[in-house]
């Protein structure tokens, strides 16, 4: 069932057109993950689906009813900010409680939904104290649970890991996941990090200036990136896009080859180039390797064992089932 | 040890500063103390001699005493209440996206700039005049008997005098409150489904708290000491004597330096015993 529906929805700031008009469907119970450079306009697309911003023209649908004009109480969606924008002069509980106390809801339900939030999100022994009081992700986690008490269609998410750190990013990551696995709600969740599109995502959507460049599972905008774009910002560390006569050899104006797609050797192989920086991670190794035949530096995996000293030669050659080829437009060929 | 050094070196270059800050402080509290113990009368025979508490007692057993206490806590009371509601109204207005924005804040800020003085003489006799005045023409426009502000309505008329005087003060500190506020909360109040009501009680006046303290600690602070307004306008009749306004009778008008200097003491006693009500009840608010 589609539950949120976009149809021609543009936005235009002043004489600035930032979201050219655009389709979009969302399936009940998706975890959708809108996802591109800072600046591409997902922002601004979340907060016209949360009615914070009113779209310019096009119509929006909430569980098949026009919400274009709605105000963003009316359209049961419940929303986690950047910042958590958490009232600093109430406790916990209460700014949990606060979606609840303003649809006038009695207090003993209040406390009893509460309690559930508070229980789901382990924040039971924080619920007397003020936002002040706490750290990073239990801020995070008390913004996630004032979503939650609400019950909404949806979950509407706007970068709300970037103000953590990186080993809590990764934990809320999961956290976050797993409550949607639980809830089974529609969440829509913006970032500019492809690495948590990548893993939270049923459905990304890429977009670029304001129009979306693809969408799909992460997956299948891994293996089959529909133009030069999305085949660049998805997958790390970047695929190498290639222009040039190697290029033209395969009958393409741009090639791509994801750094997992390409073999190093030193003794034979299709092209040849000299090791630059190599960064040890372990279980792999990324070298970047400076190649004469496209005058780039292409990025390569191999595995955490290989030590090449630097400004060695070696030789690359490209897997060529999962080589990408690209027209002069940048979209892909196939 | 150069840090030692440093610190010493530093000491040295304050002890200007202070030592005239001090001075400046404690010369004239010293002197208040020491007349207050005198029968002092420059024009009647000068410095005669020590009293004891005796201008004290008269200072307080004087009719005039508790009236003007009460005189000065009111205005003191209505000030504070008109310019914080007001203030409070008018930072939401100024927040507003507005064209002309800038131009407006600085009209709003405009009468800070007007001297006590003036300020007390332009409503005197352009606003309050109960035959020329501004106010007089509205109501003969309406075929109402003008009032005749400074003597029957002396001290609504002062509060209003003073109010427009300090509502910009107010107005200035709230609206910076109000634009410090996350538009992110709001917009979360928002979705939470707060109307904008309740945006304002349970959001707005909340962060405000700081704000409005800050307020009312320096504006108290001013108003205790309200001299000006009264002096041109009203004179001390009509009931609008405050308890600075009484001191300076019993200093200049009686000649009186002795029980004039008492009556400072016991104005430097009630407004620490204000300053410890407030810091109480506001206070607190400092703390977050």
């Amino acid at each position: 069932m589609k539950q949120i529906q976009l149809k021609k929805v543009s936005k235009n700031f002043g004489a600035t057109e930032v979201i050219p008009p655009l389709d979009l469907d969302i399936e009940d119970g998706e975890f959708v993950v809108f996802v591109g450079p800072s600046g591409c306009g997902k922002s601004t697309l979340l907060r016209l689906i949360a009615g914070l911003e009113d779209v310019t023209s096009g119509q929006i649908l909430i569980n098949g009813k026009d919400a274009t004009e709605m105000p963003p109480a009316s359209r049961g969606l419940a929303m986690v900010f950047q910042s958590y924008a958490l009232y600093p002069h109430m406790s916990v509980r209460k700014n949990i409680a606060f979606p609840l106390r303003m649809i006038g809801m009695p207090k003993d339900e209040q406390a009893k939904r509460v309690d559930e939030a508070a229980k789901v999100l382990n924040l039971t022994e924080y619920l007397d104290r003020r936002p002040g009081q706490l750290s990073g992700g239990q801020r995070q986690r008390v913004a996630i649970g004032r979503a939650i008490v609400r019950e909404p269609t949806a979950f509407l998410f706007d970068e709300p890991l970037s103000n953590l750190d990186a080993a809590l990013r990764v934990g809320m990551r999961l956290e976050i996941s797993e409550l949607h696995k639980r809830l089974d709600t529609t969440m829509i969740y913006v970032t500019h990090d492809q690495v948590e599109a990548m893993t939270m995502a049923d459905k990304i959507v890429v977009l670029q200036s304001g129009v979306i460049e693809q969408v799909g599972t992460p997956l299948d905008l891994y293996h089959n990136p529909r133009n030069t774009f999305v085949a660049g910002f998805i997958g790390s560390p970047k695929m190498n896009l290639l222009t040039g006569k190697e290029a033209e050899k395969h009958g393409a104006h741009t090639i791509g080859i994801r750094p997992e797609h390409l073999t190093i050797s030193t003794k034979k192989g299709g092209w040849e180039g000299t090791v630059g920086v190599s960064e040890h991670l372990g279980s792999d190794t990324f070298i970047h390797v400076e190649c004469k035949a496209f005058d780039e530096t292409l990025t390569v995996r191999a595995s955490g064992e290989m030590d090449l000293s630097y400004g060695s030669k070696v030789y690359l050659t490209p897997d060529a089932s999962n080589l990408h080829k690209f027209d002069e437009n940048g979209m892909r060929m196939s | 040890m150069a840090t030692q050094h440093s610190r010493s070196i530093a000491r040295m270059m304050l002890a200007p500063a202070t030592t005239l800050l001090l001075a400046w402080m404690l010369i004239p509290l010293i002197m208040t103390l020491y007349f207050s113990f005198k029968k002092y009368l420059p024009l009647r025979g000068g410095d005669l001699g020590w009293v004891g508490f005796d201008n004290y007692v008269r200072f307080i057993s004087s009719s005039a005493f508790w009236p003007a206490v009460a005189t000065t806590l009111i205005i003191v009371g209505g000030v504070l209440l008109i310019t914080i509601l007001l203030g409070i109204l008018l930072a939401l207005l100024l927040d507003q996206p507005i064209w002309g924005q800038g131009v407006v804040r600085i009209l709003v800020i405009a009468p800070f700039f007007v001297m006590p003085t003036v300020s007390g003489l332009v409503w005197k006799n352009m606003f309050m005049d109960p035959v020329n005045g501004f106010f007089a023409h509205i109501w003969r426009v309406f075929g109402a008997e003008p009032i005749q502000w400074l003597s029957h309505a002396s001290m609504p008329s002062l509060v209003m005098i003073i109010s427009w005087q300090w509502l910009p003060f107010a107005t200035l500190i709230l609206l910076t409150a109000i634009q410090s506020l996350d538009s992110e909360q709001i917009e979360a109040a928002e979705m939470d489904g707060a109307k904008p009501l309740s945006r304002f009680f349970f959001i707005i006046l909340p962060h405000l708290a700081r704000a409005i303290t800050v307020v009312v600690l320096i504006q108290t602070i001013f108003l205790l000491s309200i001299f000006a307004e009264i002096f041109v306008t009203t004179a001390g009749a009509f009931g609008t004597k405050t308890l600075t306004y009484l001191i300076f009778q019993r200093v200049l008008e009686s000649q009186n330096v002795g029980l004039g200097s008492a009556g400072g003491v016991y104005a430097i006693i009630l407004a620490n015993i204000v300053a410890i009500f407030l810091m109480r009840i506001v206070g607190k608010n400092l703390d977050r």
